[in-house]
């Protein structure tokens, strides 16, 4: 069976250069960046190259980079790092309602740990609004974070304002990128973020190695204790392999990205206006244009996303979902929740992302195939049977107002 | 994820449908976590003679749903009452853990597809 990728939100395949860099790193230049031997210099040459590129993709400098072991691990050493560095000033953190588990998670940790926490809300479509954010600044705030682009409904923040507001505030801003990378143009030099935190696996990198960019002079704690590597601030022997991979990848990523991205948004819309054209009762997820390319979230009234992706995955299409069943926490999205949603809309959502490879054709595959499942899965839904009645009662209702005019 | 049981029974749902004039019909679930189920029944002589289902939910929900009506059919009352939604799980072949719970109600709802027919034919 031929298998068609659409989940590209949740990881990319490694581009082939990408490999084909990391693979002497595997091999024979093994040696450990620290030692002083010509082994060791060899790593060492590499991890100082992968820096600069890194670097260089972001318009910030070397020394700005700290590799991490992914996403994650960024988001968590720049929210975790900043408030112990801070606590003396203040105790209090900025985020929005929409992040990614590995910010909410660590800003709710805090939380209990006595720091002081301002969810920001956001509006229908997933966006933060700049002036919520003027307001939420207290003295004692330290850190504000909220990210570059949301990984399930793909709503692009207003970053350049709210880290303007920081700024003037003098309040720390951080944003976890990871989602944005490759997608929308970039520029730290431009841009008055404090924090960004990557992960290659997202842009045809390899998985298991992210970045932090900490803007020099930023103060920051380390969250582990060990070797003086990174600028002693992530200690451990460093995943030269990974870090030569991500180095490729970002240098790829950032090439071309209005070229790639408007073609990349055209299928989207072509996907988006093939589902609401051509199966009933589909609503959009997120914003209608502040919206990463590649991304699709749809809700499909009467059915739940899980046995969606379910038949989606026996035809060999991969997707993904909001749905509490999907979930494991028995939860909805707290995404679709925060944007108002109500909780039939959450369960039946379906999120596809595109990514470089897919093509016009796979894409009127997956709809086509989704249509099927949508007639199947209603068939059997209590929910859509009442819909039908009511729909029915009502065109009953307008042909008897019809007749009684008549008469 | 799931078994090949389990997977049969949601690509190739028995009694999947809505009954016309059923003596019975039971509903459960709820929104919140997502799944809710409707079982119809048609009693004869104190015997389910026919059943069906509408489902709206996940693979498992869908899947419990059809094996149960699968499990009753031609059951006594009693006999059907006894089934317990873990009798349901075991007939699937088990169903992954964080399922059991909120999406494996179908004996609950054919409980109560029970119930409404004996509250409707009391002199029975
Ligand atoms: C927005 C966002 N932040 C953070 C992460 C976590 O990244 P990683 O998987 O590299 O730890 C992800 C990945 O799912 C993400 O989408
Ligand atoms: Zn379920």
């Amino acid at each position: 069976m031929k298998r068609i990728y659409l989940d590209h939100g949740a990881t990319t395949p490694l581009h082939p250069e990408v490999l084909e860099a990391m693979l002497p790193y595997f091999g024979q230049v093994f040696g450990n960046p620290s030692s002083v031997h010509s082994f060791g210099r060899e790593a060492r040459r590499a991890l100082d190259e992968s820096r600069e590129k890194t670097a260089l993709a972001l318009g910030a400098a070397p020394e700005e980079i700290i590799f991490t072991s992914g996403g994650t691990e960024a988001n968590n050493l720049a929210i975790q790092g900043v408030a112990e560095a801070l606590s003396a000033r203040g105790r209090h953190l900025i985020t929005s309602a929409v992040e990614h588990h590995a910010v909410l998670d660590t800003v709710k940790a805090l939380g209990k740990r006595g720091y002081a926490v301002t969810l920001l809300p956001v509006d229908g479509c997933g966006m933060v609004n700049p002036g919520d954010l003027k307001q939420a600044i207290r003295d004692d705030t330290v850190l504000v974070s909220v990210m570059t682009a949301n990984n399930e409904i793909g709503t692009v923040q207003p970053i350049e304002d709210l880290a303007r507001i920081c700024r003037e505030r003098g309040v720390y801003f951080h944003t976890d990128a990871v989602q944005a990378i490759g997608n929308i143009p970039l520029n730290l030099k431009e841009w008055p973020v404090d924090l960004l935190s990557l992960s290659a696996h997202k842009f045809y990198g390899p998985k298991g190695v992210g970045a932090l960019f900490v803007r020099r002079g930023t103060k920051l704690a380390k969250l582990a204790f060990g070797g003086g590597q990174e600028r002693k601030m992530r200690p451990g022997t460093e995943n030269l392999p990974g870090i030569v991979g991500l180095a490729k990848a970002i240098e790829l990523a950032v090439t071309d990205i209005p070229a790639r991205s408007t073609s990349m948004a055209a299928l989207r819309d072509h996907l988006i206006a093939s589902l609401m054209e051509q199966i009933e009762k589909v609503r959009l997820n997120g914003h209608p244009v502040q919206r990463l390319p590649g991304n699709v979230n749809v809700s499909v009234s009467y059915v739940e996303g899980e046995s969606l992706l379910l038949d989606l995955d026996l035809k060999g299409i991969a997707a993904s979902s909001g749905s509490a069943c999907t979930s494991g926490s028995l939860e909805a999205s707290h995404v679709l929740m925060a944007c108002g949603l109500d909780h039939q809309t959450a369960h039946g959502s379906l999120r596809l992302t595109l990514g470089h490879g897919n093509t016009l054709e796979e894409v009127d595959y997956t709809v086509a195939t989704l249509k099927e499942s949508v007639a199947r899965l209603r068939g059997m839904s209590s929910l859509y049977k009442s819909y039908r009645r009511e729909v029915d009662k009502s065109r009953h209702a307008g042909e008897e107002t019809i007749c009684i005019t008549k008469k | 994820m799931y078994n090949e049981k389990v997977m049969d029974h949601f690509q190739n749902p028995r009694n999947a449908g809505e009954m016309l004039k059923p003596s019975g019909v039971g509903e459960v679930g709820n929104m919140k976590c997502g799944d809710i189920m409707k079982i119809f029944i048609k009693v004869e002589n104190d015997h389910i003679v026919d059943i069906n289902f509408l489902t709206f939910g996940c693979g498992a929900a869908i899947a419990s749903s059809s094996v149960l009506t699968e499990m009753v059919k031609g059951k006594t009352l009693d006999e059907a009452m006894a089934v317990t939604n873990m009798d349901v799980a075991n007939q699937l072949g088990g169903l992954p853990e964080a399922k059991l719970h909120c999406s494996n109600l179908a004996a609950d709802a054919l409980h109560k597809a029970i119930a409404d027919y004996r509250s409707k034919n009391l002199s029975a």
